[in-house]
């Protein structure tokens, strides 16, 4: 497929219709990125896009940059945001109702003087002459002609955004880091906590969930002997990031009568 | 096929993106939608270096993404210690800055 | 020069004497009289111990001066605080602490049912320091000082009763008034210091043949300013006839014998200015006429026995400061007239207390009538004032006033006749008013109301009176006999070549003097004597009466002139400053106040409502490249 594309690349007619094809199609997809509900599906809409633009660059003869794109941005970065999504609520959907007042309206009255003038200063700007080209400059290969720049021409920022690249990691891992404010507790001091705690019914330790209901599901409650459903069964993180279904609902007492109606 | 096709669909792309910025609350999509300009700036950098013959423009989107690399890391990271604190990755939770 | 070191024991014991009173407070109540008249009595023994020292030397050391400390040193400007006793000065010091100390005699026993006497004798006490500054000062800004503390004083004193709103009102009338002139007088400090660089008489008088006769001549108007405004000289004379609601001490001390006469002690004091300043100088002497005759025509009409000697003081002033202005020959016979009648005014204010005393406070004269039978001594005192006021020889006025007339009369031209008639004229009508004076209280029928008692004043009181008689009898031949008070003060005023020169001989103008004040006498005699005098004003009076019994409209005038527009101005001076100065400075806070409020929604602390603004900030620089670019 790399290959076709950079033969498509290189003849005008071909490009014309990848263009022609791939680009309202990627630019529906950053205009479904606004719409839809679900940051996930935000998320495969974007890695489309990247791809998108990715096919595009080796469609200019950046056949370095392409690869690069779908590696760092496609393989890693989209990779990162969705890990960050699951660890925050791979559920949690975005409402888009407006909050604050006034903004849509200013936002989209912008955004249409922002892309009418952009596209408008594009087409008064002439070159007066074709493109050139990169069929000089790629001579002795593209990713020969890069690593010539950046390990002459820009070798100076090349150090710099190295560094900050280290700093960027150093600083995210000092972000996500957290301290402990106390020591880490003995076995022995768990286990005198668990038994002098505040309630025995926990000594051995919390109910699974789903045990004894009618759903062994992570996010549904166990339920105690007497029929009523255990919050405590559910992970808390589950609880907290709203993903728990509504406990009550598995009461005993409601099960069964909606046993009997089906009956 | 003119090469100022594809400065437009950057333009477009850099555009939508910005709406994202405003009017979506997910921190999450807020920052997808920054990578979605970066990259639009990304397809003029590579569309310049074609319409002028070298590679300096090839060069500068590459340290785009380098910079954008290092932004997304510290982003999130930024992402996740807010989440910490107040179990929500929405930005307009974040509020605190008129006070 | 002579340098003495003991000037400053006249100032100083009196001074001592007003703070001791003052700021022990009523621990010297029972005392504090006796200490201030003893403080006023050393410094007149001080006074009279000077003047031998003086008597002593000959003629060109008899100017003493005594440098006490060094005031002011500001780069060029150079002023120590420095006394200088002359000819001049000792007159005035032995008029001050003689007739004052008198005065503290006569007020021990006036004041003795006032429960602030103590105040009263602190006020009279800090008056005789200051004036004593002012006619002892060396420069012209130790004189002001003086000046300033005077008025203060004399603020102090016609508000002494100032639970009554009246008399608080009229001293500050008079505080005011006298503001006026001293402003006239830091003016004519400024401008001498500006074109001559120094302030000290010495000083100036040295200056004044290198300095321009329009500077002279501003200096010495402005001068006139201060004068007019201390003694009460057109058109500053409103405040007098006010002043009198001070206690008839302070009338008698303040507002006849010395104070007022402080404007006379400036122009002769600032002669060599004068001298230099035609213009400037026959300005003074119009003012003079003008006071003259305005003083005599309100003494006319006003039936308060004060406001009738206040308006005489006015006149006689008058007469002081035309004869000043009229150069080297007048300064001494403006001094002398202003000798004499200290004695022959302080006198008959003294005179009229002691009626007052023993009339229930009463001052209308409507409602005294044949109170010589009652009160002798007064009656004789007073009737020996009134004797020498009019010039009868021989008594003081006589010789005084006469000299005076003279002087005008030599003038020269049509000015000599226009100013010998108006002093006629004026000679005339005040022995008119004070003949009047004299019917209606001490002779005719009772017309005093019920339960008045009238009886002679105590001997502390009368004793003063009496002794004032003496001087208003001898004092005037004693100061011309053989030209005694002229040679004198022959160093300062140098008018021998004008002098002897007669254009009428003396004695016909003694002649027509005479003859007009027969006149008056007689005029007032028939109306007064010969009818009989209701106990109320009468009301079908002429409008000349009706003019004159309110001062000649000059309240109105001042109100109508002066405040009115003052007032409308500082009225729109307070509108302009709040509207414009205040709208301007709350304006600017107005706006920062509603335009960071209005930019405040901005600042909603939404990330995402930055980012639009943000946005929106981009759209604009691209549309300015946009603009550029096409």
């Amino acid at each position: 497929m790399m290959q076709l594309a950079l033969e498509v690349g290189q003849t005008a007619q071909p490009e014309a219709i990848m263009f022609w094809i791939l680009g309202p199609m990627a630019v529906a997809a950053a205009l479904g990125m606004l719409l839809v509900k679900k940051a996930v599906h935000s998320a495969i809409l974007m890695a489309f896009v990247m791809i998108v633009l990715a096919i595009f660059y080796i469609a200019q003869d950046a056949v370095f940059l392409g690869i690069v794109q779908i590696v760092v941005y496609t393989g890693a970065v989209m990779m990162l945001f969705l890990f960050i999504l699951m660890l925050v609520g791979v559920d949690s959907s975005d409402s888009l109702i407006e909050t604050i007042p006034g903004l849509r309206p200013i936002a989209f009255t912008a955004a249409i003087g922002f892309g009418g003038l952009m596209v408008s200063l594009l087409g008064r700007a002439t070159l007066g002459r074709d493109a050139i080209g990169l069929a000089a400059a790629n001579a002795d290969g593209n990713v020969e002609g890069i690593a010539m720049l950046l390990f002459s021409t820009y070798v100076f920022p090349f150090e710099v955004v190295s560094a900050l690249l280290i700093t960027a990691a150093m600083g995210a891992m000092v972000l996500a880091h957290q301290h402990r404010t106390t020591a880490r507790p003995t076995q022995r001091q768990l286990s005198i906590n668990r038994f002098r705690g505040a309630s025995l019914g926990t000594a051995a330790g919390l109910p699974g969930p789903g045990v004894y209901a009618r759903h062994n599901a992570v996010d549904v409650p166990a339920l105690l002997p007497d029929g009523t459903p255990a919050p405590t069964s559910v992970n808390a993180s589950l609880e907290a990031r709203g993903d728990m279904l509504d406990y009550k609902s598995f009461d005993l007492a409601e099960v069964n009568t909606q046993i009997e109606e089906e009956k | 096929m003119d090469a100022s096709n594809y400065l437009y669909i950057s333009a477009l792309l850099f555009t939508i993106g910005a709406v994202g910025v405003v009017v979506r609350r997910n921190a999450i999509v807020v920052f997808m939608c920054i990578e979605l300009m970066l990259n639009a700036s990304n397809l003029s950098l590579v569309t310049f270096s074609r319409i002028n013959g070298d590679l300096d423009g090839q060069v500068m989107a590459f340290f785009t993404m380098v910079v954008a690399a290092c932004e997304v890391v510290v982003g999130l990271a930024i992402i996740v210690a807010i989440y910490r604190s107040r179990r929500s990755a929405s930005v307009d939770d974040a509020s605190l800055l008129k006070r | 020069m002579f340098i003495s070191n003991t000037l400053v024991y006249l100032i100083a014991l009196p001074l001592a004497g007003a703070a001791i009173l003052l700021l022990a407070g009523r621990r010297t109540d029972k005392w504090g009289h006796l200490l201030a008249t003893a403080m006023s009595a050393s410094s007149f023994g001080v006074g009279l111990y000077q003047l031998m020292l003086m008597l002593d030397r000959p003629t060109e050391q008899r100017p003493a001066s005594q440098k006490l400390f060094e005031w002011i040193h500001v780069g060029e400007f150079k002023v120590d605080a420095g006394l200088l006793l002359d000819q001049l000065s000792i007159c005035f010091v032995l008029l001050i602490t003689g007739v004052g100390t008198l005065i503290h005699i006569y007020s021990i026993s006036y004041m003795s049912h006032d429960k602030d006497r103590r105040r009263f004798f602190a006020y009279l006490n800090l008056f005789i320091a200051s004036m004593l500054l002012l006619v002892l000062g060396d420069s012209y800004l130790n004189l002001y000082v003086g000046w300033e503390g005077v008025g203060l004083a004399s603020y102090l004193l016609i508000g002494f009763w100032n639970q009554k709103p009246a008399y608080a009102t009229a001293s500050k009338k008079a505080f005011v008034m006298n503001r006026v002139g001293d402003m006239g007088l830091s003016f004519a400090i400024m401008i001498a210091f500006a074109t001559m660089g120094t302030v000290s008489f010495v000083g100036v008088q040295e200056q004044v043949s290198q300095t321009s006769e329009a500077a002279l001549t501003a200096i010495g108007l402005m001068l006139l300013v201060a004068a007019a405004g201390k003694s009460a000289q057109f058109p500053l004379q409103a405040w007098l006839g006010d002043a009198m609601a001070g206690p008839t001490p302070v009338s008698a001390l303040i507002h006849a014998a010395t104070m007022v006469t402080a404007g006379v002690y400036l122009i002769t004091r600032s002669n060599f200015v004068f001298d230099a300043a035609p213009t400037a100088q026959l300005v003074v002497v119009i003012v003079g006429a003008i006071t003259l005759m305005f003083g005599a025509l309100i003494g006319t009409a006003k039936d308060d026995i004060k406001k009738a000697l206040a308006a005489s003081t006015m006149s006689q002033i008058g007469y002081m400061t035309l004869a000043a202005g009229l150069g080297p020959v007048g300064y001494a016979f403006a001094i002398m007239h202003l000798l004499t009648h200290g004695f022959f005014k302080a006198g008959m204010f003294l005179g009229a207390g002691s009626v007052m005393h023993g009339m229930n406070d009463e001052v209308n004269m409507r409602k005294y009538g044949a109170l010589r039978k009652f009160m002798p001594i007064t009656f004789v005192t007073f009737g020996l004032g009134y004797l020498a006021i009019l010039g009868i020889p021989p008594f003081a006025g006589f010789y005084s006033k006469d000299l005076i007339i003279e002087t005008a009369f030599d003038a020269g031209g049509a000015k000599g006749i226009i100013l010998g008639i108006t002093t006629l004229i004026g000679a005339s009508i005040t022995a008119f008013y004070m003949t009047r004076v004299m019917i209606l209280t001490f002779t005719g029928t009772k017309r005093w109301d019920g339960d008045a008692h009238p009886h002679e004043s105590p001997w502390l009181m009368w004793l003063p009176m009496a002794i004032l008689a003496i001087g208003s009898v001898s004092s005037g031949y004693l100061l011309s006999r053989g030209d005694a008070l002229e040679n004198w003060l022959y160093p300062l005023f140098d008018h021998s070549d004008e002098y002897q020169k007669h254009l009428i001989e003396p004695i016909i103008v003694s002649g027509m003097a005479l003859t007009m004040v027969a006149i008056g006498v007689a005029v007032a005699y028939f109306k007064y004597a010969r009818q009989d005098v209701s106990s109320t004003a009468p009301e079908d009076v002429s409008i000349f009466t009706k003019v004159a019994r309110q001062d000649l409209m000059q309240d109105r005038f001042n109100e109508a002139v002066f405040m009115r527009p003052g007032q409308a101005l500082t009225t729109t001076l307070i509108a302009t400053d709040q509207a414009v100065v205040d709208g301007a400075v709350r304006g600017v806070g107005q706006v920062a106040l509603s335009s960071g409020s209005a930019l405040r929604g901005l600042q909603n602390g939404y990330v995402r409502s930055y980012a639009a603004i943000i946005l929106v900030g981009a759209i604009a620089l691209i549309a300015a490249i946009w603009v550029v670019v096409s």
